[in-house]
């Protein structure tokens, strides 16, 4: 059985198109739906295996990148999503997603604390947006939605990626092996907070966490996005290779292998 | 009038952040920057929340409103005598707040204000509301010589109040935002900063007022010049109305026995005005009857389509808010191209904002409403490094903003309004030229996604129907952008409104365009839908009035941004993010409670009718009753006569540089030239996850002129966007400056694998001095080129705008009146699609050891090149001539090379002509280069500096695999190309000419490195 998506939008989240159909592509049946619906009881977490955070200018950044959003859902369906999650299922949260699940109390969730606010997503270091491709290396063994990824080459699009927390709870994440992508350069070595290779600043290179199950995951760069080979930062050079050797070309994106693992968990 | 209020009831609530404060960084080197000695500065987010709370209602928005991780707030600054715990024992000389002035939008408040909403289950009533500022601390280390801003004499220790009120007006921009300064001792004794309410506060308005047209000729062209008389003796602002116009005005009135009432006339000049009437493009011009527009233009489309037959894919042309053509068998693509110039001379960031978003509601009210899948871009502005002060007025008061600021503003405005929009924006440039001074030229673009069919009829369709009610959706309505339609058909002066001026919110704008046109729309919930863009209401509902023939309007139950507005400014005013749709009363309720649930403010504002007339209520009170034809047509069709003396242009007289290494090198760094990744990256052009040729290509990440994307995950099928322009050239010729635009922007799309026969074309003209009968000749040598190269090339114009006034008519720092006219210029975007997205070639070499050609013909053309302007002799010598016949042979031929895979990389020569593109190439690929000229095709050029940097038209420089030597001449057989020489692995850039008869010898030797540096220094520094 396909696994259902919900894919949240509403208010300014944009990608939610591209993540449904990702989703799709990658084996699930996925449904957009506007947080509205869901606070007025015509759609309910419960009814989905996968909950999607996409990216996008949820209240345009108001009151920091993200808030304005977390605080509608705390607002109006904290219990419900409480409850979803004691069930055994999922949650990704892509760019703003990953920037609303801080400010909600998903992740890191340290000591299994949900709902409460243990990471801050600041400004980047040059406070600026920064669009680009980045390499981002997996260190986590528990994070459901990684499992089998070394590095991947992604994109990233955010104004407010750089992830900080207190030292204590990042050695509990550590601890708890909820560190998963940190940014790393083409040859897997460390960024060592180099922009751009570190695009944001964020503390020890962190672009994605993950809860204490692994099963919640967040990130800032956008896999979806990478749903083609044509999709890839210099593409052409890997095309023109492959055509001097003879080779086919390949048709699917790298991006993909995440939301997969998502819905392989399910299988 | 607006003021500034204390109010009893309102609380302060300061967020501060305790950890990486990089806004406080950038602030402190942002301050640096303007010349004055900062020891440390701490930004602070000012919440000022008018609504009588307790304290622990303030204290839970506190925390909802700050991040606990890194962030901590105060409330109703609490503060000691020396330092408040924000600025963490900062101890700070001066506090300087900037925040709105009365009734400017503001987005984070409104965002605030929903959320404290939901958090307390509460409402704000009445007046009550949330309003944001920033609270900057400064503490100064000492004043340095500012260079003449007069604050040199100040003491070492000390910044002045004067200092810190220089550098809030640098910080803020005066027409929308209030500066308030503090010192420490002030600060201290008043316990923090004052609570200040920005309130709008208006008399109750005269309903209506009639403005008699029975004057003496002189005061009649003084009201179309300046406007409407108030009772106060001040003038309303232009109506752009020239004696014709104004006299067709009189004669209907007679007619009708009665004068006009001031929403009358103020509307008749909105519908009637240069910006939405195209009259200077609509006119008789010389002998030709038909005029620019219908004998240029259009009847190139329409000769197109014809020739096209079967395989014509326009869908709607000319007729809509954009253009439109098949994508595939499902789906059509529409595209729009506009400018926001005058606005953006004020304030750049509200007036490119307003631009972005505003072209996406052009996509949003194509047909049934298209989904915004692409942005482009494109600044012409005056030279980064230009400080001489211009100003507007006589009294030397109003000094225009200098080009850099104007540079950063609407690129931060662009950054804004896509990013926040969720459209990617790929596509872009910028450009330099002095005579954009004044004022600068703002391009903004979208790309629309629509099916072929909505529940089986076709989707570009629409009409409203009689009874249908009148919605409007989105923003609220406020006095901005008050004849902004007229304004921008007028030279910018010091009486240029500041009421022009708008501030864009796209989350409003995102979020009814997602109910349009993901829900909506395919719900059948309406019969029509248009944009507000220029003339507001005025134009948007009497333009959808024309599809069913009349309508009525009550103007009370527009929703305000605040009370008392004046009738004519509600139904003038050009407040954004605003769509008029026309519904069905049986639809009605559906609609409604659809909007509602997406948080979209719909409301009912009147009814279409048949009645042939265009009628506006308030309160009761018929203040409008105009002949809907009157109102459409009733305005006199001008005549123009043009003249047009080309200039004789004389030979360049400088030598050929001894050293071509540094003149290639200096070229690179030229603004024109360099790179603009910075502008590149801040834009995201991957958003919705179709980005396949992208902004920057290469391991050198060199911008590229066009870019490619696909609108479908699942499908391999994509959209090529480029744009051309060659200004410069207008100084020899607008006929070959128009020709080359239009080359360039489909030599572009050729480039990268597309093809002629699938090409559509829009044509953006931003001219100067249109009532100057040479400037008019200018214009229609160009539109000569426009259609004669179209139907050429067989590519189609689906849409286009103009803009004619683009002067600035204001005074030197000597108080000397000086007039800035922008150099006529034409922007050509093209639109293509690419059926098989693994053919797309991108412009970096791939490989070391592959061989590198030039296609088509190199000639001594270096009129107007960015070359000869580098030397000071910008008019000198012939401008580049477009062969158009051997144009289209070397393009069919380069498709069928690309399906071959015979290309490996490609970039076609346009500014800096060959010694750049193959620079560009070389940083592209990070690959070296040994090139020979002698081999060039074309062997007329005798000086290397020309051959080098001549921008002579219809080339392409490429790159192929060495073992497919043979098979690529072959197939270039019939066509001039040479092999310029091959990519080497050592990074060095070897370029070789012949001397006469002598062999080749090195003319120019550099590497990749220093090509690099030079290709990135970075102007706005």
């Amino acid at each position: 059985m396909k696994p259902k998506v919900l894919v949240i939008t509403g208010y300014g989240i944009n990608c939610e198109e591209e993540t449904a159909k990702c989703f799709n592509i990658a084996g699930a049946e996925s449904e957009i739906v506007h947080i509205n619906d869901i606070i007025d009881g015509s759609r309910k977490f419960k009814n989905y295996q996968i909950i999607a955070f996409p990216g996008g200018f949820s209240y345009g950044d108001d009151t920091g990148s993200g808030n304005a959003m977390a605080n509608k859902i705390t607002n109006n369906l904290k219990e419900d999503l409480l409850t979803y999650l004691k069930d055994d299922k999922l949650v990704i949260g892509i760019c703003n997603g990953m920037q609303i699940m801080a400010n909600l109390g998903l992740v890191p969730a340290t000591d299994m604390k949900y709902g409460e606010r243990q990471a801050a997503m600041m400004r980047n270091v040059n406070v600026k947006l920064e669009c680009r491709w980045v390499y981002v290396k997996n260190v986590s063994k528990k994070c459901i939605w990684t499992k089998g990824i070394e590095m991947m080459h992604l994109p990233i699009s955010h104004g407010e990626g750089n992830f900080y927390t207190e030292a204590e709870i990042l050695q509990k994440m550590k601890d708890n092996d909820q560190v998963v992508f940190k940014f790393v350069n083409e040859d897997g070595s460390p960024a060592n907070n180099q922009y751009p290779i570190n695009p944001n600043g964020a503390l020890e290179d962190i672009a994605g966490i993950c809860d204490p199950t692994g099963k919640i995951f967040a990130l800032m760069p956008h896999p979806e996005r990478f749903n083609s080979f044509t999709n890839e930062d210099n593409w052409e050079l890997k095309k023109e290779t492959l055509i001097r050797a003879g080779q086919p070309l390949p048709t699917q994106g790298d991006g993909l292998r995440i939301l997969r693992n998502g819905v392989e968990y399910f299988k | 009038m607006p003021h500034n209020q204390a109010h009893g009831d309102a609380h302060r609530i300061e967020v501060y952040t305790k950890v990486n404060d990089t806004t406080s960084m950038v602030m402190l080197k942002k301050l640096r920057s303007f010349g004055y000695d900062i020891e440390e500065c701490k930004v602070v987010e000012v919440y000022t929340v008018n609504k009588d709370f307790g304290e622990k209602q303030l204290r839970e928005i506190a925390e909802m409103l700050s991040n606990p991780v890194s962030q901590s707030y105060l409330l109703d600054s609490a503060v000691s005598s020396t330092t408040t715990p924000a600025t963490s024992g900062l101890n700070f000389d001066f506090a300087l707040e900037i925040g709105f002035l009365p009734g400017v939008t503001d987005n984070v408040a409104s965002t605030a204000r929903e959320e404290i909403s939901e958090l307390l289950k509460c409402k704000f009533e009445n007046e009550e509301s949330v309003h944001t500022s920033s609270l900057i601390f400064v503490s100064a280390a000492g004043v340095k010589d500012t260079g003449g801003t007069g604050s040199s004499s100040s003491p070492a220790s000390a910044l002045t109040e004067a200092d810190i009120l220089k550098i809030g007006n640098k910080l803020a921009n005066s027409l929308i935002q209030r500066i308030h300064v503090k010192s420490h001792e002030k600060f201290a004794a008043e316990r923090g900063m004052d609570v200040i309410v920005p309130k709008v506060n208006l008399q109750k308005p005269k309903a209506v007022s009639t403005v008699s047209l029975d004057l003496p000729e002189a005061e009649l062209l003084k009201l179309g010049k300046e406007g409407i008389l108030d009772e106060d003796g001040t003038r309303r602002g232009p109506l752009a109305l020239d004696k014709d116009a104004l006299e067709a005005i009189k004669t209907y009135f007679t007619g009708v026995g009665r004068d006009p009432t001031d929403i009358e006339l103020e509307s008749l000049a909105q519908t009637w005005s240069e910006h939405c009437k195209h009259t200077i493009f609509a006119a008789k011009i010389d002998d030709n009857e038909e005029g620019l527009y219908k004998g240029y233009i259009k009847r190139a489309t329409k000769e197109i389509r014809a020739a096209k037959g079967d395989k014509d894919f326009c869908v709607s042309v000319f007729s809509d808010n954009s253009g439109g053509i098949i994508f595939d068998e499902n789906w059509i693509i529409t595209d729009k191209a506009e400018t926001h110039n005058s606005p953006s001379a004020l304030d750049p960031f509200g007036g490119a904002i307003t631009g972005i978003i505003g072209v996406n509601r052009d996509t949003i009210g194509f047909g049934l409403g298209a989904k915004p899948i692409i942005n482009k871009y494109g600044f012409c502005v005056g030279n980064p490094d230009d400080q001489e002060p211009i100003f507007r007025d006589k009294e030397l008061t109003q000094e225009a903003l200098p080009p850099k600021r104007i540079l950063e503003g609407v690129i931060d405005g662009v950054n804004a309004g896509g990013n926040c929009s969720g459209i990617p924006t790929p596509q872009g440039f910028v450009y330099f030229d002095e005579s954009y001074k004044g004022k600068p030229l703002v391009f903004v673009g979208t790309v629309g996604l629509i099916p072929k069919t909505i529940n089986g009829k076709p989707s570009w369709e629409k009409e409203a129907k009689r009874d249908d009610k009148i919605v409007v959706i989105g923003g609220r309505v406020g006095q901005d952008g008050i004849h902004g339609a007229t304004f921008s058909s007028e030279a910018l002066t010091a009486g240029s409104p500041a009421t022009a001026v708008q501030i864009g919110d796209p989350i409003t704008q995102k979020k009814f365009s997602d109910a349009i046109v993901k829900e909506a729309r395919d719900l059948e919930l309406y019969n029509s839908i248009t944009d507000n863009g220029a003339g507001g209401l005025s134009c948007s509902v009497a333009e959808m009035a024309k599809e069913v023939g009349g309508c009525e309007v009550n103007l009370e139950t527009i929703p305000l941004k605040y009370p008392n507005l004046e009738p004519w400014k509600i139904w003038l005013s050009e407040s954004q993010e605003r769509m008029t749709l026309a519904v069905p009363p049986s639809k009605l309720q559906q609609f409604l409670e659809l909007m509602s649930k997406r948080g979209v403010e719909a409301t009912v504002i009147g009814e279409f009718n048949d009645s042939g007339r265009c009628i506006v209520n308030y309160n009761g009170q018929k203040i409008m009753d105009l002949d809907l034809e009157f109102l459409h047509n009733g305005l006199p069709r001008k005549k123009i006569k043009t003249t047009y003396t080309k200039p004789k242009t004389k030979e360049a007289k400088f030598d050929q540089p001894q050293d071509l290494t540094q003149t290639l090198l200096a070229m690179l760094a030229r603004p024109n030239i360099a790179s603009y990744e910075f502008i590149t990256t801040q834009y995201d052009h991957n958003v919705q996850g179709g980005s396949i040729l992208k902004p920057l290509q290469g391991k050198g990440r060199v911008n590229s002129p066009t870019s490619i994307t696909k609108p479908f995950p699942e499908t391999n099928r994509g959209i090529i966007c480029s744009q051309g322009l060659n200004p410069k050239y207008s100084h020899i010729d607008t006929y070959h400056m128009a020709a080359s635009a239009i080359d360039t922007a489909v030599r572009n799309v050729i480039a990268v694998g597309g093809t002629l026969d699938y090409l559509a074309l829009m044509d953006n003209f931003c001219w100067c001095s249109s009532t100057e009968s040479e400037r008019l000749g200018q214009l229609k040598a160009a539109c000569e080129a426009v259609y004669e190269y179209a139907v050429t090339y067989g590519a189609p114009y689906i849409s286009g705008k103009d803009s004619m006034f683009n002067d600035f008519k204001g005074f030197d720092k000597q108080g000397k009146a000086i007039k800035i006219s922008a150099v006529p210029t034409l922007l050509i975007s093209s639109l293509g699609v690419l059926d098989d997205l693994t053919l797309a070639v991108s412009l970096d070499p791939k490989f070391a050891g592959d061989l590198i050609y030039i296609l088509g013909e190199t000639k001594d053309e270096l009129g107007g090149s960015e070359y000869f302007d580098s030397m000071g002799e910008v008019a000198a010598g012939d401008v580049p001539k477009v062969d158009s016949k051997s144009a289209i042979q070397l393009y069919k031929k380069f498709r069928s090379a690309i399906e071959k895979r015979l290309i490996s990389s490609a970039l076609s020569p346009n500014i800096g002509g060959l010694g750049v593109t193959l620079a560009k190439k070389a940083i592209a690929g990070q690959l070296g280069m040994e090139i020979d000229l002698c081999n060039l095709s074309a062997g007329g050029i005798p000086r290397a500096d020309h051959t080098l940097f001549s921008e002579s038209q219809s080339r392409i420089v490429v790159t192929i695999d060495p073992k497919r030597q043979k098979e690529f001449e072959e197939h270039f057989a019939d066509l001039p190309f040479g092999l310029l020489g091959h990519t080497t692995e050592d990074k060095n850039f070897i370029i070789k000419a012949n001397n006469g008869d002598k062999p080749s010898e090195v003319i120019l030797k550099t590497n990749i490195a220093t090509l690099d540096q030079y290709y990135r220094k970075n102007y706005l520094a």
